[in-house]
Formats: structure tokens, C-alpha cells, sequence
């Protein structure tokens, strides 16, 4: 009797296996939240133009892209954070070639909040932001908070404070900021993808930290603008270096890429968050694909290198219709040519 | 007080405490009605066609299923009931009917450590054997620590319905010149039987849920996933991504999923207990 | 175990290639390959356990005993302490304790000593299932029912009522230690339940009798007689609970908040050790890091090692009291 039921089970193993199992060439990226949105938009869209190549992407945060792509285990990573030097040198130690950033997109990190009664868009300076971080300010209707929204009615609740729990490019987008406009954040905190917080509770992904903020009130959280937008929260302005409150929008992303895109360094690994200009969004940043050197395998390769390539002409036409800024002109051209060093 | 006075006291707290306990029995019984009403409500309304059918659709966008992630499930909980029951299984032949008394201990022991580990522990496991050193995710690497959880549970309960099997019917057996393995095979394993298939559902619905060790093992996929080696979708892991987000699409398919993984595992903890309640020749556990 | 009979025993002597001696080399066959698998479980669990050694070897030279002292848990400045975790962990636990083991007592007693046989074994059945729910979606009925259930009303109610106690202080979140340790409640009271209902059904009828003949109330008959002859037992239910609720993952991570802090208040966010490998093993970037988490696998490891030791012992000890001779 048990005999047959593990005929059974085998047969029915060998059937799912041989039914799910084709000719299909099949890829597995993981990384950053912060592009997922556009990311499945593309993989899908690529996928239909090429029924045979399947992109599977997992968003675990920037943190598992860059351990998983320096693992070996994922064909490719992502992160909003650029790898640190000594990350580069530790895939090179173990893989004895390097690992190459590929810009994709511009997107920006917003703060998006819950406060019940509140229905304005509220402006936040960078002290404000750095002190809500830090833990120093704790009340909804603190000066610094209120003085630059005059005409809100803001609560005297406590802020809850909602960052990242695992390793994110968000989280090193934010905290970069922070890391410019706060010398206290800088020596204490300092820039990552994973840092220790002062306050704060944390969420799984983008996904996650915008659902806890939805739900709970009075809270304040970091998300990239898509997830803002997609779930139809509010979310504040940030005074740029110009002293403007902006808010983050197509526009003031691209303006805040400009200068970069001038001086891209050839590694395409740069930071734009308060960058220069009137229209400036401050906390705007690339989103990368880590893709390995070598890759020995000709027809991933070749996949691989027919996405990116479709990504930066065809598949930058879908990125505004969510909230992601086309990359600069310049940046792509330069892309098209580092292609090459993928072998 | 008097005699009288305080023997109705004593007889009013007794009177209350039991009729505590019975609230007490009722708050327990009722969570598991709570638990599934909520998901009969919540979920019911959102499986539909699309949810058994269709592939995840990209985020934002409404349409999305979970077909790839049921099939999923099914191929991690085939490789783990075939790495986790023979196992279980023949293990527990030796510990009833082969071995000595030490090496038993010893076999035993392990079972119960591994029992006790947790699942979390397990996917660590998983990941450090057959994840970083082959560098892909699998389902391979998913089935196993499915299947390793699965070894005690199998293990220990065959050994009890093996031992459980009346002496008459092993003697009766040696008598007739049986050899060991064949009286196992052919007359012991028989009167267990019903107790072993209800150990292996047991076991089967157990992991059936888990989704701690497929984080780091199975890892996700948006597709089909081709055979055996590649990453895959499964039904847990959806549940904990989908409930986590803010869309509200998948919060709803978040709950289709939960009732259909709690309708299954219910189904079969059903199932078993009622394959086991009628059997006569075999213990109850 | 010992059926083996003389029969075989007593097979012709050697030189005969007979029937019975071919017999047992099936047997010898049979028993190395039965042993095979046996051996397998005891070759995976070494296997576990080396791997969790040799995978945390780093932070285990660097910090040493220092790893369950200190409280920092900082990925930037490479420095990791595992005490936030571990005290995440005893404290959900504990609240979870807290509150299942009064509830799971009573639910026993009542389904030992009141309800008739088949309702108490149909209750049971209905527990077990309990038992059987998947813990992601203890997690899902967590965020969407208990935390806004605890934030809005629970939390807010303590903090009036209790408020002077430092454990209800701090503003309500819905989300931390208290409310992971309630959803904690409600999966392991079934183990509570069925095993205390096991052995208070144990307990030897003439305990009962012998309380109840010199005029105990059936309440103080229970309560004073019954309960603590059963009550080693009913501390093995209480550890094997135990066990489950410091294993627990992803009900847990999904309600406590995932913040590495200390509090003295139950309404603050935390974190637990199986929390934080979940929510962080696939990050975690540099070996330090990494090996810091699977050091913290390793102390859950051994943690749910030595409750489960203790519950088992406890419950055998138990179950052979029952069977022995009733003492008063």
C-alpha cells in the first residue's frame, strides 16, 4: 500500500516536473524594491516581445541583491545604493572579475505620512527630517515641523517613525541624504543599507513600509515615490539646497540628475541626493543593475545583454507613466558602449 | 461563618471556576471558528478564476493569480514527502524491530533534536548545503528542508504504530517460518498501516505551511518554474509578501491564499484523524 | 522491541546453504539498509549542528561571550550584540505564557474533569486542529485583525487602567512585544491543552474519589488533588509551549515591529531571533554580518534543545507516576 501511494507520488512528481519543465530560458535577478514597480513592468513587457526569456526578478531589498549577486547564486542584482569599494573587492576576490553598475531609472525617496485629520501636503525642512529621524523631534506639532506649514492644523501626537528592517537602497538613498544635510546623523548614523536606527520601527520592503504606514496612524516613513503614489498616500515636500520646497515629481527628479549626468564617472557609481539647482528634487537617486563581467553562459548572456539594451531605448518610454524619470540622454549613451565589457 | 455558610461559599466557587474552565475551553474552540470564518469571509469573496489560473501580474496592476505558486507548492511537497517519509519510514523499521537499545537512544534522540529545531534554523541549514554552494536557489533546496522537517514527525509516529502492532501477530508469523524483513513487510506494516499514512499526512500538512525555510531556499519566481532546479513560487511565501504590502489587490489575494493552504491543511488533519479513529488493530497515539 | 524469536536462531548448523540461512541474510540486507536511513537522521542533525558551528565562527572569536551581553546591533560599524534578540524572544514568549497557560489549564480541567467523553474529545479534535494552522497565517489574522484590535482599544484601555505599571507606557502602536506575544497565546495553547488534558485524564480515579469522599467540592477536589499530582506533566506542556513560541518566525515577524530595542514597556516594537534571521539572513552583507545571524540560529538552536530535553523528561516522569502506585 505505501509502495503504490510513492509510485503514485513519484509519477505525479515526474508529471509536474516534465509539464512545467520547456524550452524556456529562464533568469533570476534579485534585489532593490525601490524599482520593483518598473522592474515587473519591464520583465513582462520583454517577455512578451521574447516568449522564450523569462526574467524572473525577486524584490528582497538592495542588501540581498548585492550578497546574492556576490554569492553567485542570482544572474544579476539590483540596488539603489551603489556597492562600497569594499564590497566591489570582495566580488572581485571571489569571482576574479569585477561586477558592473548599470543606471536604469531615476526615482526618488518621499516621505509619506498618516496623520489622522491631515489631508494637506505638508513641507519638511532637512533639520526636521533629520531631527524626526535621530528621535529628537517626537511630536507631530513641533516647531520645526510647524513653522514651515503654516495653516496645518498638525496633532500633538508622538510620531512613529517606520524604516526599513532589512538592507535597502532606499534606506541608502535616505540615509545619504541625511548623511549630507546632518553632520549628527553623519558621525553617528552614517550612510548604508543598513543602519542602526535611533527610532523606529520597521517594515519589509517598499511594500512593506508603506503598508505599516497606511495602517497606522501618525506615521512617518521613507518609500520610494511610486508606492506613494500607487497606493494613494500622501506625501510631503523636502527643501532642496536652493532653499525651495519641492516635490517629487518627474520634473524635479531629472533636474536633479543634470549635473550628474554631465559627469558620470565611467562606473556609473554617483550620488544625486541634494543636488544642485532650483528644481531639484534632494532625495533623487539612480537605481542600478549589477550585472557580473563574465558571464559564461552565452545564451543568458546574450539575454541579459538584449534586456539592458532594450531597456535603455525602447523600455525607457514606460518609465513615466510610473513616476520613474527616463535616464539622461548622455548617461544612456555611455551604458550602450560599457555594454561591451559584459563578456 | 457557620458550617452551612461556608460550605455554600465552597460550593459557589466551585460552581464558578468550573463554569470558568468551560469559558476558558469555549475561548479556545471558538478562536479556531474565528480564524476560519474571517478567512471564509475575506477570502471567499476573492477566489475566483483568475486566482487558480493566472500568473502574478506586475505590481500595481490587478488581474494577477497564484497558479504558479499552487504548483509550486505541490512540486516542494512531493520532493519532500519523497525525501522525508522513506526516511521517516525505513528509520523507524530499524528502531522497532532491528536495533539495539543504544543505538536506538541515539537515533532517537537526534529525531527529537531535529523535531525541536526551528524551522528558521532548518532554512539556514538548507541554504548553507545546497544554495551557496550550487549558487542558485531550487526547488531542490526548498523540498529538502521541507522534507527534513518532516523526517521526525514521520519517524517517531511509524515507530510508535510498528511497536503497537500486537505480539500474537508477530509470532504468529515467525512461526510460520517468516523471516524478519518479511514478517515486516508483510504482516506488520499492514496492521500499522492506517497509523503510517496518518503520521505521513500529518507530517505532509505540517510542512504544507511553512514559509520560514523557503525564504532563503526556494526564494520566489514570477513564472512557471521549470522543473526541479530553478526557484519557485509557493503558496506561503505569496501569503507573507502580499499581506505585508500596502496594494489592496493583493491583500485580497493574500486571503484567497490563506483560505485555500488553511482549507487544505484542515482538510487533511481531517482526513487523517479519521483514517486513524477507524482502525481497529492499531492503538490510537 | 525483543519479538525476535529462537526460531532463527535455532537453524541448522553451518555448511548447509539452507533455506532458513538465506533467510536471515534477507534479514542482514534489511537491517543495513533500515539502518542506513536510520543513521541519516542522526548524520542530518550532526550536520545541522556543525553547520550552525562552522558558520558562525567569526563573531564567535571577535565578540565571544560579549555576543549575549551587549545590545548593539549596528551593520555600519560592523558591531553585533544579540541581547535586543534574545530579550525579544523571553519576552514574547513570556506574555505569550502568560496568558495560554491559565487559559490552557482551565480549557484542560474542563475537558478532563466536566465534559462528558464525547465532547471532550470532540473539543480536542477541534483544538488540534488549532494546532495545525499554518503560522503565516496567524501572521496575516495579526496585522489585519489583533494589531488594529490592540492599537485601538486593548493598548490604549491598559494604558488607562495599568498605566502605572511601566509595562503599559509609551504610545500604542499596535504592533511590539505585547502584541506578538498574544498572537503567540493563541498558537500555542493547543499544545497546552492536549497534553495537560492527557495527563489530569491520567491521574488515577482514586485521587479524585478518595478528595470528593472527605467532602472536597469537585472545584477544590481538582484544584488541590488532581492538578498537582498532574501538575509535572502539565510543566512539560508548559516548556514544550515554550519551545514552540521561541521557534515561532513569521507570526511573529510580522507583528513585533523588527526594531533591535530594549524596553521595559510591552507596547514597544522588538525583535526576536527567529525575526531577525528571517527578515535579514538574505541581506546581510559581509561574513561578520552573516555570521553573526547564524550564531544567533545557533542560540536559538540550542535554547529550544534544552526545553524540549526538559518537557519530555518532565512528561515521562509524569506518565510513570500515573502508572505507579497513587500516593496522597
Amino acid at each position: 500500500m505505501k509502495r503504490i501511494a510513492q509510485i503514485l507520488l513519484v509519477a505525479f512528481g515526474l508529471a509536474l516536473a516534465v509539464f512545467t519543465a520547456h524550452a524556456a530560458l529562464s533568469i533570476t535577478g534579485a534585489g532593490a524594491t525601490f524599482p520593483y514597480p518598473m522592474y515587473s513592468k519591464w520583465f513582462d513587457e520583454f517577455h512578451k516581445k521574447d516568449s522564450n526569456i523569462e526574467i524572473n526578478y525577486q524584490s528582497i531589498g538592495s542588501g540581498g541583491g548585492i550578497k546574492q549577486v556576490t554569492e553567485g547564486t542570482v544572474d544579476f542584482g539590483a540596488s539603489d545604493g551603489p556597492m562600497t569599494d569594499e564590497q566591489l573587492k570582495a566580488y572581485q576576490d571571489k569571482h576574479g572579475f569585477p561586477v558592473l553598475h548599470f543606471p536604469t531609472v531615476l526615482g526618488a525617496d518621499v516621505p509619506t505620512y498618516n496623520i489622522p485629520g491631515v489631508t494637506a501636503e505638508l513641507n519638511f525642512t532637512p533639520d526636521a527630517l533629520a531631527g524626526i529621524f535621530l528621535g529628537k523631534i517626537t511630536k507631530w506639532n513641533d516647531p520645526a515641523i510647524a513653522d514651515a506649514n503654516k495653516g496645518v492644523n498638525l496633532p500633538a501626537n508622538e510620531i512613529l517613525v517606520i524604516h526599513r528592517a532589512e538592507g535597502s537602497g532606499t534606506t541608502y538613498i535616505w540615509t545619504d541624504y541625511l548623511s549630507k544635510i546632518s553632520d549628527e546623523w553623519k558621525t553617528k548614523v552614517g550612510k548604508a543599507t543598513s543602519v542602526k536606527w535611533p527610532v523606529g520601527l520597521g517594515g519589509q520592503g517598499n511594500e512593506g513600509v508603506s503598508g505599516l504606514v497606511k495602517q497606522t496612524p501618525n506615521a512617518l516613513g521613507y518609500v520610494e515615490l511610486i508606492y506613494a503614489i500607487q497606493n494613494k498616500m500622501l506625501y510631503g515636500k523636502v527643501r532642496n539646497s536652493s532653499g525651495q520646497f519641492i516635490k517629487a515629481d518627474l520634473a524635479s527628479v531629472t533636474a536633479a540628475a543634470a549635473g550628474a549626468a554631465k559627469n558620470m564617472p565611467d562606473d556609473f557609481r554617483v550620488s544625486i541626493t541634494d543636488a544642485p539647482g532650483k528644481a531639484a528634487y534632494p532625495v533623487s537617486s539612480f537605481t542600478w543593475l549589477l550585472i557580473p563581467s563574465k558571464i559564461p553562459d552565452a545564451a543568458k548572456r546574450d539575454a541579459i545583454k538584449g534586456f539592458v539594451k532594450w531597456m535603455l531605448t525602447d523600455g525607457q518610454n514606460d518609465t513615466e507613466a510610473l513616476a520613474y524619470a527616463k535616464l539622461p540622454k548622455e548617461v544612456v549613451a555611455k551604458e550602450l558602449k560599457a555594454l561591451n565589457n559584459v563578456q | 461563618m457557620t458550617m452551612n455558610a461556608q460550605l455554600r461559599w465552597r460550593k459557589f466557587v466551585s460552581n464558578f471556576m468550573l463554569s470558568l474552565t468551560g469559558v476558558c475551553a469555549l475561548v479556545a474552540v471558538s478562536a479556531l471558528f474565528f480564524i476560519l470564518g474571517y478567512l471564509v469571509i475575506h477570502g471567499g469573496a476573492s477566489i475566483n478564476w483568475n486566482f487558480f489560473t493566472k500568473l502574478p501580474a506586475p505590481v500595481g496592476e490587478t488581474g494577477g493569480g497564484m497558479a504558479n505558486a499552487i504548483v509550486g507548492s505541490a512540486k516542494l511537497l512531493v520532493l519532500a514527502t519523497l525525501i522525508g517519509v522513506p526516511i521517516g519510514f525505513l528509520g523507524a523499521i530499524y528502531l522497532a524491530e532491528f536495533s539495539g537499545g543504544k543505538v536506538a537512544f541515539v537515533v532517537r534522540y537526534a529525531a527529537d533534536l531535529l523535531n525541536g529545531t526551528p524551522s528558521i534554523v532548518i532554512g539556514i541549514f538548507a541554504y548553507s548545503l545546497l544554495v551557496q554552494p550550487f549558487k542558485h536557489f531550487s526547488t531542490y533546496a526548498g523540498g529538502f528542508a521541507l522534507g527534513v522537517m518532516m523526517i521526525p514527525i514521520t519517524l517517531r509516529s511509524t515507530e510508535e504504530f510498528l511497536l503497537g502492532v500486537p505480539r500474537n501477530l508477530r509470532e504468529g508469523a515467525m512461526a510460520l517460518g517468516a523471516s524478519k524483513w518479511k514478517t515486516v513487510a508483510t504482516v506488520i506494516v499492514p496492521a500499522a498501516y492506517r497509523g503510517i499514512l496518518t503520521a505521513v499526512l500529518l507530517a505532509f500538512a505540517r510542512v504544507a505551511g511553512e514559509t520560514a525555510p523557503l525564504l532563503f531556499t526556494a526564494l520566489g519566481n514570477r513564472y512557471w518554474s521549470h522543473g526541479f532546479n530553478e526557484p519557485t513560487s509557493s503558496l506561503p511565501v505569496m501569503i507573507y509578501t502580499y499581506a505585508i504590502s500596502a496594494y489592496e489587490d493583493w491583500h485580497r489575494q493574500a486571503w484567497a491564499a490563506g483560505l485555500v493552504l488553511l482549507g487544505l491543511v484542515l482538510i487533511i488533519n481531517i482526513v487523517a484523524r479519521a483514517i486513524l479513529a477507524r482502525g481497529t488493530a492499531v492503538p490510537r497515539p | 522491541m525483543a519479538t525476535t524469536t529462537t526460531i532463527e536462531s535455532a537453524s541448522p548448523r553451518a555448511g548447509s546453504r539452507s533455506f532458513l540461512s538465506r533467510l536471515r541474510e534477507g534479514d542482514e540486507i534489511a537491517r543495513l539498509i533500515t539502518f542506513l536511513f536510520a543513521a541519516t537522521v542522526v548524520l542530518i542533525t550532526l550536520l545541522i549542528v556543525y553547520e550552525l558551528w562552522l558558520g558562525s565562527v567569526l563573531p564567535r572569536h571577535k565578540f565571544g561571550f560579549a555576543f549575549f551581553r551587549t545590545s548593539v546591533w549596528d551593520p555600519v560599524f560592523e558591531q553585533f550584540g544579540a541581547l535586543p534578540f534574545i530579550f525579544g524572544t523571553v519576552v514574547t514568549s513570556a506574555v505569550a505564557l502568560l496568558l495560554a497557560v491559565p487559559l490552557g489549564i482551565g480549557a484542560a480541567i474542563f475537558l478532563a474533569e466536566l465534559a462528558p467523553a464525547r465532547v471532550s474529545d470532540t473539543l480536542e479534535f477541534f483544538i488540534d486542529l488549532l494546532a495545525a494552522v499554518p503560522s503565516v497565517i496567524y501572521g496575516v489574522l495579526g496585522i489585519f485583525i489583533i494589531v488594529p484590535v490592540m492599537r485601538d482599544f486593548v493598548q490604549p484601555w491598559l494604558k488607562e487602567t495599568l498605566g502605572f505599571l511601566p509595562f503599559f507606557t509609551g504610545p500604542a502602536f499596535g504592533i511590539g512585544f505585547l502584541t506578538a506575544g498574544v498572537v503567540l497565546a493563541v498558537m500555542v495553547i493547543p499544545y497546552i491543552i492536549s497534553v495537560s488534558r492527557e495527563v489530569l485524564l491520567s491521574v488515577p480515579r482514586d485521587q479524585r474519589e478518595a478528595a470528593l469522599a472527605l467532602g472536597a467540592t469537585r472545584w477544590e477536589s481538582t484544584w488541590k488533588v488532581v492538578v498537582p499530582f498532574a501538575r509535572t506533566g502539565i510543566l512539560g506542556s508548559t516548556f514544550l509551549a515554550l519551545a514552540r513560541a521561541l521557534g515561532e518566525t513569521m507570526a511573529v515577524t510580522m507583528v513585533i515591529g523588527n526594531t533591535p530595542l530594549i524596553s521595559d514597556s510591552l507596547f514597544s516594537p522588538g525583535d526576536s531571533i527567529a525575526s531577525v534571521i528571517a527578515s535579514q539572513f538574505k541581506e546581510a552583507t559581509g561574513d561578520l554580518y552573516t555570521q553573526s545571524l547564524i550564531e544567533l540560529g545557533l542560540v536559538l538552536f540550542l535554547l529550544t534543545f534544552v526545553l524540549n530535553g526538559l518537557a519530555r523528561l518532565l512528561i515521562i516522569i509524569t506518565s510513570q507516576r500515573g502508572s505507579g502506585t497513587a500516593h496522597a
